[in-house]
């Protein structure tokens, strides 16, 4: 005689609520990876149902990096806390020049979290994944009481490989180097704030969230070693990001207002609402620093692919020991361009 | 952006800035204080000091609500939004503001306090409507230009009978300041005030008008020109300035007519005047106790004033004495020359009230201006 087989009961994604014993490692737990993660994410490594992912690897110079995201709200114009976890981490690897192959994804959910939204934010990192050519290989997810957490919070860690010759760090921006930007700032940010229910814009400005390895990857092509510096203008936007450089670099920069792209429609958010788009976040664009002499082949490069057309070159790297960066206004004097003091906005990835 | 881009125009700036540099006389020095940190704010940012020719000065003033607030109300504020009845909103650029014994009330809201950000005074009366057991308490502040809608939610919350509704009024006054900042016969030679000219605001003023700052004008014997906001106003006013000093008048002139009338916007006023009545004295960080310099809840409106509900009872906080803001307030001192600036004082770790907001005279010289400071590099090897 055999044992009767549990009936499977479905998973109510249309209506169900994330419980506690999704997150306690029995069958519950199993179920939500088996109806929600595993479809969404699609891949033999994940399919094989281990603890971990195994995988062999190209010899060379890998890079690993791990972001958390906490934005709030989870969906907004042309994003959502999903795909943005995935370009998160994938353009903190790719801003090594690197390639980037897995990512790891870690879960916080709080009970009382729709399955739905879980599907959807699921089904957005498997596409944001795919389409950027990486694998969401491993993973976990946990679960805390109503009013530990709010809502969803995403943790995602990757590695990617560098390819031979290629070193791009913080600390090699040198005097004369020219300084690019992959096109308009500040677009994410604003994105965010005019979903933030206090603030009832009419706008439909749209998030700039993407992965930029393959903008990387033609840059690398183009130059090569010619790329001192790469990073992307997050949290604290251009000026932060300016700003850390010429700190890890010991030096400083020159730029020229009227060489950044700023959308009209962001500009007009932020001149009512105060800010200034040079510490406004952005979720899908570059700068690079690049030797003077490779400085138009890398801006060609950039401008022939899609997320750098309207790439330009914003200024220069300078000698300064007090690592000012400089930028001579439209208007025609000069300013400094300076961190951001204190918090501009909370929870914007 | 339709009516923005016009005012920031760099051709025209470099005009303007020409016939300033050819009418200023080379022998003359021409010190004009801009009062309003709008205007600090956008002579830093667009850097126009460098298209003034070198004896055209700006002083930089103290209209900035957030830094003219005393320590000592924000302690107070801390300590109302610690009860644990009350919801304290606020504005977000008083959050960061340190109070006494490196507290803060983004400090304090880590520790518990119920203390939410507001882009509208009007948010805060829904807030009250919507959670009736929350004292929810708006902490107000700001020049002429915030106090009606302070005072329409207000009157908002009379109408809806909110019981729970009330406001922690700061509302400050513009003429009196710049009367106290001129006021300076009294003093040692050398304590005297050191500026020639006003830029008058031009928020405030579409409000109040232009009509206030007349008798200012004729006591005092200093111009004053009603600017707007944007680079190019800024450049126009200073020209407007030379030119009353080249011909020896002292009047009010309106550069922004564009937005200020002589009389002001008579709806703002009479909501103010409904809703608010003058305090006899208030305390201004930088200035001292001013007379007739602030505002109070009017009696009518008592029930809704938050220091007699809640019984608030002054404390008095002093700012650090090695602190040069009364001087760099009066143009007596730039910011560079305290001790303090960018040493113990930085916006991250402001001690004085000009370093607090990003509008404040040290602080937008410390975040746009500072490398005019730099001892050059060269020169000291």
């Amino acid at each position: 005689m055999t044992a009767p087989r549990l009936r499977r009961r479905k998973l109510d994604i249309k209506t169900g609520l994330v419980d506690l014993s999704h997150g306690a490692g029995g069958r519950a737990s199993a179920q939500l990876v088996d109806d929600i993660f595993r479809p969404a994410f699609d891949n033999a490594l994940l399919d094989l149902g281990n603890d971990q992912a195994a995988f062999d690897v190209a010899a060379g110079r890998m890079v690993m990096s791990t972001d958390g995201h906490v934005i709030w709200p989870l969906f907004f114009p042309g994003g959502d806390i999903g795909s943005l976890s995935v370009h998160g981490t994938i353009n903190d690897l790719a801003m090594a020049g690197a390639q980037p192959l897995h990512l790891a994804a870690s879960y916080i959910l709080e009970e009382g979290f729709p399955l739905a939204d879980l599907q959807r934010i699921a089904i957005s990192m498997g596409r944001a994944a795919r389409a950027a050519g990486v694998a969401i290989v491993t993973g976990d997810t946990k679960v805390v009481e109503r009013g530990k957490a709010d809502g969803l919070f995403i943790t995602t860690t990757g590695i990617g490989v560098v390819p031979p010759g290629i070193v791009i760090s913080g600390d090699r921006a040198r005097p004369g180097d020219r300084v690019i930007a992959s096109g308009s700032i500040g677009d994410h940010g604003v994105a965010v704030m005019s979903r933030r229910a206090n603030l009832g814009f009419e706008t439909e400005i749209v998030s700039d969230s993407a992965a930029l390895n393959g903008l990387v990857a033609a840059m690398v092509g183009a130059v090569g070693a010619g790329l001192r510096v790469m990073r992307d203008p997050t949290r604290g936007g251009l000026a932060a990001t300016l700003n850390e450089i010429a700190r890890q670099s010991r030096c400083g920069f020159h730029i020229h207002e009227s060489a950044l792209v700023v959308r009209p429609d962001v500009a007009a958010a932020c001149e009512l609402l105060g800010l200034d788009p040079l510490n406004v976040a952005n979720e899908g664009k570059l700068v690079a620093i690049v030797d003077p002499a490779a400085a138009d082949r890398l801006l060609a490069a950039m401008q022939a692919h899609p997320l750098g057309r309207e790439a330009s070159i914003i200024g220069t790297v300078t000698e300064d020991d007090q690592g000012f960066v400089q930028m001579t206004t439209a208007f025609g004097g000069d300013r400094i361009v300076d961190w951001l003091t204190g918090e501009q906005l909370p929870r914007i990835c | 952006m339709k009516y923005i881009d016009e005012y920031r125009d760099g051709t025209l700036a470099r005009s303007i800035a020409a016939t300033i540099a050819a009418e200023a006389a080379i022998d003359r020095r021409y010190r004009f204080m801009e009062f309003c940190g709008g205007h600090t704010h956008a002579i830093s940012r667009y850097g126009l000091e460098d298209l003034l020719p070198a004896n055209v000065t700006m002083v930089h003033g103290p209209g900035c609500p957030v830094c003219v607030l005393p320590v000592g109300r924000i302690d107070d504020a801390i300590r109302l939004a610690m009860r644990p009845e009350v919801t304290l909103c606020t504005y977000a650029d008083l959050l960061r503001v340190p109070a006494s014994g490196g507290t803060s009330l983004l400090k304090a809201k880590a520790a518990g306090a119920d203390i939410r950000m507001i882009t509208s005074p009007l948010d805060a009366v829904l807030m009250a409507e919507a959670e009736p057991a929350r004292e929810v308490v708006f902490l107000a502040i700001g020049f002429e230009t915030t106090t009606p809608s302070t005072a329409l939610s207000i009157d908002l919350a009379h109408k809806k009978r909110l019981g729970n509704f009330s406001v922690f009024c700061n509302h400050v006054l513009t003429p009196p300041a710049i009367r106290a900042i001129l006021d300076t016969a009294h003093l040692p030679p050398d304590e005297r005030v050191q500026i020639d000219g006003f830029i008058g605001p031009a928020h405030v003023s579409t409000v109040i008008g232009t009509e206030p700052y007349r008798a200012l004008c004729a006591q005092f014997a200093k111009p004053v020109v009603v600017a707007g906001f944007e680079p190019l106003d800024v450049l126009q006013a200073i020209l407007m300035l030379v030119r009353q000093m080249n011909a020896g008048h002292y009047r009010v002139e309106n550069q922004y007519i564009r937005a200020v009338t002589a009389t002001g916007n008579r709806l703002a006023q009479s909501a103010m005047t409904e809703v608010f009545a003058m305090r006899d004295t208030f305390e201004w960080r930088g200035l001292g106790q001013l007379p007739h310099s602030a505002l109070r809840l009017s009696d009518a409106f008592a029930a809704f004033d938050a220091e007699r509900r809640f019984c608030v009872v002054p404390v008095a906080a002093a700012d650090n004495p090695a602190c040069e803001c009364a001087d760099v307030l009066r143009g007596l001192k730039k910011p560079a020359d305290c001790k303090l600036f960018g040493t113990t004082c930085s916006p991250e770790a402001p001690m004085g009230s000009c370093m607090v907001s990003p509008e404040g005279a040290c602080a937008a010289h410390w975040t746009y201006g500072r490398f005019r400071d730099r001892i050059p590099a060269r020169a000291a090897a």
